[in-house]
């Protein structure tokens, strides 16, 4: 089930609610948590609406190394269905229950369905994410190729261009450049586009209905992989400092030797920096986007408990959902800044000069 | 619990796109950005400390013409000055020269006047001379008309001229 169909729901539900009652409460029971968890979770399918026969889904490009080598194909190849799983007509499975659910198997050499040795695939969180990733690229090129054309002397730029290079500025001029302290410019490039690519993706993340809707930052891969990339400049930019502070810091010597106890804890400190940073985001999005599938899952709950209690309760749900949707766009922006910010902020402390004494 | 597993296939399209798409900003969107917001600032810190300058100047050119103007007004007030004394001189000049030329003109006709006169005198004098020696001829000619009176005469200037010696 998708944003959209949510919405759509929604409004539809406020309107015609007798008549979608007596429909809903004749079908099969409503599963609130496996919607939320099929929205959370990836899909190697793009379902937009619909159930079952009337779905309407973009099948995304399977890209798998099996026993036999590179495979790739569209996952509506998975057309027959058996033992739960949907079978392609190369002979590959997509596992829809069991431990493998959501995983692309090949039958190995005793007959057992097993996970393939890699899937590449992508998935509806790749496909969203490039999306973004296009997005986020001409949000930036196209105020770019604004100045080409124009002289510092000339007016500076309103609107879209000027909300640009305003959200630019700000986060160098007043979340890198505070951070870091001298010598911040090398790293503006890398940080700016964690930060505008994480706004992307959460911004979008929040539109109901394709080509946003997907959980790119409430992905934990995302948010591992930005922030392993902050823990590798980090390590980069140490200076000697940095590193004495952690192998030899400044305490009573019987703290550091003979059983390095600080030491350990510095250096324990290297990894869990980053491992906050990737929690925070993930914890963060992943929140949001339950609480926001939370609530429209209440309309749907409370169908088959009369008229007078849906009706009330969608009125209550759609409320608090606009409440959260508006929260949700403000932590969007905050979570954003978080993470660069403490990005920032690790790398400005791998760089520190001693005080001087 | 997978929504704690990082994925494999994810982590490698991630990787990519995030690469390209910093590659892409870091090569032609950022620069352009952050640098015409500098340049724009480094502008208009020019622009003002241009301003400034030119308020600077422009004090200062008022100054300079307050000073011009005053500078005038006192070369005015001189002239002014200069020229009244000229005029003073100038008539005191003709003035003086006037009463010279008067004085001597008088002078003249004075002296003229004396001359005049002591011709007048002369000749009046010439005249009453003249007129005294014929009365005196006249008397004369009728008081010794006869001998007798002149033996008279003779006789008695003879006398006194004897008496008064």
């Amino acid at each position: 089930m998708n944003c959209f169909r949510k919405l759509f729901l929604i409004l539809t539900l406020v309107v015609f609610a007798p008549v979608l009652c007596n429909a809903q409460s004749e079908d099969k029971s409503f599963n609130a948590s496996e919607l939320v968890m099929e929205h959370i979770r990836d899909s190697h399918e793009w379902h937009i609406t619909g159930e079952g026969e009337n779905a309407i889904v973009i099948p995304l490009p399977v890209i798998v190394y099996t026993n036999a080598g590179f495979k790739a194909f569209l996952s509506s190849d998975f057309a027959e269905e058996k033992d739960g799983m949907k079978i392609a007509s190369n002979g590959l499975a997509l596992a829809e229950e069991g431990k493998y659910a959501g995983k692309v198997l090949e039958k190995s050499e005793s007959g057992e369905y097993e996970p393939v040795k890699l899937d590449i695939s992508i998935t509806k969180t790749i496909a969203v994410m490039f999306v973004n990733a296009i997005i986020l690229i001409l949000c930036i090129l196209l105020p770019a190729r604004w100045y080409k054309n124009r002289k510092p002397s000339d007016e500076a730029p309103k609107g879209f261009v000027g909300f640009v290079e305003m959200l630019v500025m700000y986060v160098v001029d007043d979340i890198i450049k505070p951070s870091i302290g001298k010598g911040y410019e090398k790293y503006v490039p890398w940080l700016l586009t964690c930060f505008l690519f994480i706004f992307v993706c959460n911004i979008m993340g929040v539109v109901p209905f394709p080509p946003g809707g997907g959980n790119v930052t409430g992905n934990i891969t995302f948010t591992f992989f930005l922030a392993f990339c902050t823990f590798v400049i980090t390590q980069f930019s140490g200076n000697k400092h940095y590193w004495k502070d952690i192998f030899w810091p400044e305490v009573p010597v019987w703290l550091k030797c003979p059983i390095p106890l600080i030491p350990l804890i510095e250096f324990v400190g290297i990894f869990t920096k980053p491992f906050a940073l990737m929690i925070r985001l993930f914890a963060n999005m992943l929140a949001g986007h339950l609480i926001g599938l939370a609530l429209t899952c209440i309309i749907f709950l409370m169908a088959s408990k009369g008229i007078a209690m849906l009706t009330g309760m969608t009125i209550l749900s759609v409320s608090l959902s606009v409440f959260m949707t508006c929260l949700e766009f403000m932590v969007c922006f905050i979570q954003a800044m978080v993470f660069t910010m403490l990005s920032a902020i690790f790398i400005g402390m791998a760089r520190t000069e001693p005080a001087e004494e | 619990m997978d929504l704690l597993y990082p994925s494999v296939g994810l982590l490698f399209w991630m990787s990519v796109v995030f690469f390209i798409v910093f590659l892409i900003l870091w090569k032609f969107g950022f620069p352009a950005i952050i640098n015409m917001v500098n340049e724009r600032k480094a502008f208009i810190d020019e622009s003002l400390e241009n301003a400034k300058k030119a308020n600077e100047k422009l004090v200062n050119i008022k100054e300079e013409s307050e000073s011009i103007l005053q500078e005038a007004r006192a070369k005015q007030a001189e002239i002014l000055r200069e020229a009244a004394a000229t005029r003073d001189a100038i008539v005191k000049d003709a003035k003086d020269k006037a009463d010279a030329e008067g004085a001597k003109i008088i002078e003249e006709a004075r002296a003229q006047i004396q001359k005049e006169k002591e011709a007048a005198v002369a000749d009046i004098r010439k005249q009453v001379t003249q007129l005294s020696v014929e009365v005196a001829e006249k008397i004369l000619r009728k008081e010794l008309a006869s001998d007798n009176k002149q033996m008279d005469l003779i006789s008695r200037l003879l006398d006194e001229v004897t008496v008064s010696k």
